[in-house]
């Protein structure tokens, strides 16, 4: 069962390596979008430190959409969703190693890169950690959430606009929680409340969304 | 071994077949025929459980194959329409993955071995391979299943040139002689022997 796990997460991450234009895009638009921020709201830096963690969860949120599409649907094109179903490890570990590819791929990077893009709004600087830490707890419960959508919506004609009907709403507690967090941290009052309620979403996610994936790609397939 | 008992199929409004039993021993083979659209692809895909019968059920050793889950997934190979291959994986990367999520255990060896009877490059990347080429790289993975009691081949012989036609039918052949169960779909009348066809 982890030899099959470690092979579909070998096997994605040699994919997104050799084919890096979809994990870029991904990451430049996030790039983008927190640093036309700044240059749309001007440099008043108060303005800037309330709107940042909003802006930058926003950003994240949308950016791990742009990869979610892919997420089955070129396995189901070629051929290897099948194979996937028909293995020998069961369905549910089978699509959690898909959703923890995908979350290297596209939530990762990210995190790694949001404190430095957090340095446009003039955050002070021990939010920077409590802004990793969110988009590090928050960004795998996107992927997992999104994987249901993506599951559901796989071979559909405008699949897209529905994952994206489909998903956001889901997103939301994650994006309020998260943001919510660095708030609180810059309020100073805190953020370990929401960073918790964060870090017992992920828990659950990771416990309930690969069967959950399971049962939505075995209709799908059918 | 498997056995279809009393197999309904529907597409849409569509009855593609109805009522179909049968059963398949070990080391026999059988052909599905039929005209296009008329539910061979389909009656594969109940077969290896990928789609559920609108009535009746499979079973394997006596056992419905949905009671089974992935025991039954363990004894199959089934290789459809599509090659169930990634583009920018190389031959070997490709081959090597999907034995190890079958649960077949092929050392790097073997691998090339496989691809080499299939005449296939095992460093040479999926896309820069033509059709026909993309056909045998998938079909190398018999090579490494001669283990897995049960393969489900849908057009095997499909955009495959003479020799690799003849290499199909020779691991087909020898699998059955070993005592595998081989249920394959062809619009061609294959050169395979003591095979038993079925009408759809």
């Amino acid at each position: 069962m982890l030899a099959a796990a470690r092979a579909i997460i070998y096997r994605d991450l040699l994919v997104a390596v050799r084919r890096r234009s979809d994990v870029a895009v991904a990451l430049l638009f996030f790039v983008f979008v927190v640093s036309l921020f700044p240059l749309g709201v001007g440099p008043e830096p108060e303005q800037l430190r309330s709107i940042g963690p909003g802006v930058i969860w926003v950003a994240a949120l949308l950016s791990s959409m742009l990869c979610l599409g892919r997420l089955f649907e070129a396995d189901h094109a070629d051929g290897t969703l099948e194979q996937l179903a028909l293995g020998a490890a069961p369905l549910g570990v089978v699509v959690c190693a898909k959703a923890l590819a995908h979350w290297l791929v596209a939530g990762l990077p990210l995190v790694l890169i949001a404190p430095l893009l957090a340095l446009q709004y003039g955050l002070p600087a021990p939010l920077y950690g409590v802004l990793a830490l969110s988009l590090l707890l928050g960004t795998p419960v996107l992927s997992m959430i999104g994987a249901i959508g993506a599951a559901l919506t796989l071979g559909l004609r405008g699949g897209g606009v529905l994952l994206a009907l489909l998903v956001l709403p889901l997103f939301v507690p994650v994006l309020v929680l998260g943001a919510g967090a660095v708030e609180m941290a810059a309020a100073g009052i805190g953020g370990q409340g929401q960073l918790l309620l964060l870090a017992a979403m992920l828990v659950a996610a990771a416990a309930l969304a690969p069967w959950a994936i399971a049962a939505a790609l075995r209709i799908s397939l059918e | 071994m498997l056995e279809a008992a009393d197999l309904t199929c529907e597409r849409g409004a569509r009855t593609l077949f109805r009522g179909l039993s049968f059963r398949v021993e070990t080391g026999t083979l059988l052909r599905i025929a039929g005209a296009n659209g008329s539910g061979k692809t389909s009656l594969l895909r109940i077969l290896c459980g990928l789609a559920l019968p609108a009535r009746g059920e499979v079973r394997w050793k006596g056992e419905p194959i949905r009671r089974l889950g992935e025991e039954y997934s363990r004894s199959l190979v089934h290789i459809g329409h599509a090659p169930g291959l990634k583009d920018e994986l190389t031959a070997a990367e490709n081959l090597a993955i999907t034995s190890t999520l079958a649960g077949v255990s092929a050392s790097g060896q073997a691998v090339r071995d496989a691809l080499g009877r299939f005449t296939i490059p095992p460093e040479k990347q999926i896309k820069s391979l033509s059709q026909g080429q993309r056909r045998r790289a998938a079909l190398a993975r018999l090579a490494l299943s001669a283990e897995v009691p049960l393969w489900l081949l849908d057009e095997p012989f499909a955009a495959l040139d003479a020799s690799a036609s003849s290499l199909v039918e020779e691991l087909i052949r020898g699998h059955a002689g070993r005592g595998g169960a081989v249920v394959y779909t062809t619009h061609q009348a294959a050169g395979l022997r003591d095979t038993r066809v079925l009408e759809l």
